[in-house]
């Protein structure tokens, strides 16, 4: 990371992809490249707080990266409270003060399958993940998700690899949505393949549950509320497989299931 | 304009530092600024022993501020010693040790861990901390134990200089702030967090697991003012203030008000170069308001007649 690696870039732009109606925005964020050396991986994220909030956001807010290069750097993200609500207001040329590229990163196996898990939101670090893996012909992207698929960035990843999904629009989707989830956890720990996961806990909780029952080689990125995002306030500790509290945001964000209980 | 100040025989190059749990062990903050740049840095809550802290969720944001209960987790002072300080450029940079035990004599034992260790500027003693159910804010409240502490403390301490971290939530932050210097302390620091609570209407919950927390941050900065300009006129020893700085000039209200120094808290977490850009401005911003050195700055507090 270099030495200043907190900065104010301008909005390139921020729209809403689909059609969306109100509630189910999931907006695409495209922020002036923070010209990061040596670069980020995906799994990665980073701490948005645009210039304008006032001090009643405290906070800045985690995003995963969802893909970067020389000019631009973006994020996908859906509103769900103050701070993405406020997000939704950015124009073109407004400035952000972001930190990052923060946490850890998904591997890439070489020569091995490997199935991507998303869940909503969780889609976000699986756009970078595609577009840098060697081997996209190695890869299966399984997506539920509730806001329909034209309202995510899922047509440039089914492009380029296999990919399944599950919508979710009445609460009875969910028992579906869990035994297709244990299917493949079952079928890609019996060809030694990699999982890699992202979305709402609940969602992950299954995926940690399967793998532990198969003996699967799977890596979760959690989501937990984040104050600082490097480490230094204990706010969004999880427990890791020792039972010992440890940081999301630097332990983390993904974890390898083995090293992690989501238990109670 | 040179802003270095003596702060109960610390040297420090200007009067800037980081909160305790705000800043981790520093090295966390190495890539958004020289670390060397500050006036020192308080590390987070040291015990005897590791402590695994509280359940989640710990933190809740709140209009202008945050409420935590993180319950003290660190990893005790052995491995802050062997593992932490070691990585730390203490020989320029002041390292402050924070403090936190369930009794007088467990902060005694405490405080002779930390008396022999060259790295450490200072003991900041926890009688203060609102998120853990023994001990806590029962010193904070009570005279008798902040003055007990203060000489468990002390005379364990060596030659390093003792700063006890007192509680806001008291009827009256003077009687406290004599207590500690009774008991011996050479400096104060004040306020930890207030008391507070956040509840959630949708789930019916608290938005904490521990249900109360600590309130810090700009929502706390008129209650932490009153506080150190009470406690600065109570007592000899210098005072250190915090709560709710994320300026230069909240920095500058802090001395004006007679705190010999100050720290930045939750101000890390709006940006993680706050205290590094504190510290850059404040000569500008004492120069602005046509201080004439730092020393007639502090305490320059002109009262209505
Ligand atoms: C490493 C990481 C990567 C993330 N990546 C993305 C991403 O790519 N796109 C995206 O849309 N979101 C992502 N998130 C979640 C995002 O940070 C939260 O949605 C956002 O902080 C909510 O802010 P808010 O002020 O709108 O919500 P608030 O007003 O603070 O809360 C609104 C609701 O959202 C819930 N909530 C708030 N923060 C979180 C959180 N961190 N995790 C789970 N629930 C939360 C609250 O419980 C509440 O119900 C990520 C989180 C982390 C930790
Ligand atoms: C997440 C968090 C953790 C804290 N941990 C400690 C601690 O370990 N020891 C301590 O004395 N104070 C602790 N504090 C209190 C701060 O050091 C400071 O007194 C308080 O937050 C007020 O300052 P601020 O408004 O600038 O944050 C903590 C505060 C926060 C927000
Ligand atoms: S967000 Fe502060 S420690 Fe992880």
């Amino acid at each position: 990371m270099s030495a200043n690696n907190c900065r104010a870039v301008k909005v390139i732009s921020n729209k809403p992809l689909g059609l969306s109606s109100p509630g189910e925005e999931i907006v695409e964020l495209k922020l002036e490249s923070p010209d990061w050396k040596p670069g980020w991986r995906a799994g990665q994220f980073v701490m948005i707080r645009p210039i304008s909030w006032p001090l009643d956001l405290v906070w800045g807010r985690p995003f995963s990266i969802c893909n970067a290069d020389e000019t631009s750097l973006t994020i996908l993200f859906q509103v769900v409270g103050r701070g993405t609500s406020r997000l939704l207001e950015l124009k073109e040329g407004d400035e952000v003060n972001i930190w990052g590229p923060l946490g850890n990163f998904f591997s890439k196996p070489q020569n091995r399958p490997v199935l991507m898990l998303a869940g909503g939101m969780g889609i976000a670090p699986f756009c970078g993940y595609v577009d840098s893996h060697p081997q996209p012909e190695n890869l299966k992207l399984f997506f539920a998700h509730r806001p329909p698929l034209e309202n995510y960035p899922y047509k440039g990843i089914a492009g380029k690899v296999d990919v399944e999904d599950i919508r979710e629009t009445k609460p009875t989707d969910i028992p579906s949505i869990i035994t297709r989830v244990e299917e493949l956890v079952k079928e890609y720990a019996e060809k030694d393949g990699l999982i890699v996961a992202c979305g709402p806990t609940p969602f992950l909780k299954t995926i940690w549950n399967a793998a532990n029952k198969y003996g699967a080689d799977a890596e979760l990125s959690l989501e937990n509320r984040m104050a600082c995002g490097v480490g230094a306030c204990l706010g969004c500790v999880c427990k890791d497989g020792d039972d010992h509290h440890t940081q999301v945001c630097t332990t983390g964000p993904v974890f390898k299931a083995n090293n992690l209980s989501l238990e109670g | 304009m040179d802003v270095s100040i003596d702060f109960a025989g610390l040297k420090l190059k200007n009067p800037i530092l980081t909160a305790s749990g705000t800043f981790g062990f520093g090295l966390e903050f190495k890539h958004f600024g020289d670390l060397e740049s500050l006036g020192g840095i308080v590390v987070k809550g040291l015990s005897l022993k590791p402590r695994e802290g509280n359940p989640m969720p710990r933190i809740a944001e709140t209009p202008c501020g945050m409420l935590n209960a993180i319950g003290i987790q660190n990893p005790g002072v052995e491995e802050f010693i062997n593992k932490k300080l070691p990585k730390l450029p203490w020989k320029t940079l002041p390292v402050l040790a924070n403090l936190y035990a369930t009794d007088a004599a467990e902060f005694g034992e405490l405080a002779g861990v930390l008396a022999g260790e060259e790295g450490v500027a200072a003991l900041e003693v926890n009688v203060s901390c609102p998120n853990v159910k023994e001990g806590g804010i029962a010193f904070g409240q009570d005279p008798r134990q902040i003055t007990k502490v203060a000489e468990a403390v002390k005379k364990n301490a060596g030659n390093k200089p003792v700063i006890i971290k007192l509680s806001p939530n008291v009827t009256d932050i003077t009687v406290c702030a004599k207590a500690a210097e009774d008991g011996g302390a050479d400096g104060l620091s004040l306020i930890n967090t207030l008391s507070g609570m956040a509840v959630d209407i949708e789930r019916r919950t608290p938005r904490l697991a521990n249900v109360i927390g600590g309130l810090s941050g700009p929502a706390v900065k008129p209650v932490a003012l009153r506080c150190v300009y009470q406690a600065v006129n109570a007592v000899k020893i210098p005072v250190m203030g915090l709560g709710g700085i994320t300026t230069a000039e909240d920095a500058a209200e802090f001395l004006l008000v007679g705190a010999k120094a100050v720290q930045i808290g939750t101000g890390n977490f709006i940006s993680p170069d706050t205290a590094f850009k504190v510290a850059e401005e404040l000569p500008k911003v004492l120069e602005r308001v046509k201080a004439e050195s730092i020393d007639e700055f502090i305490g320059s507090l002109q009262l209505p007649k």
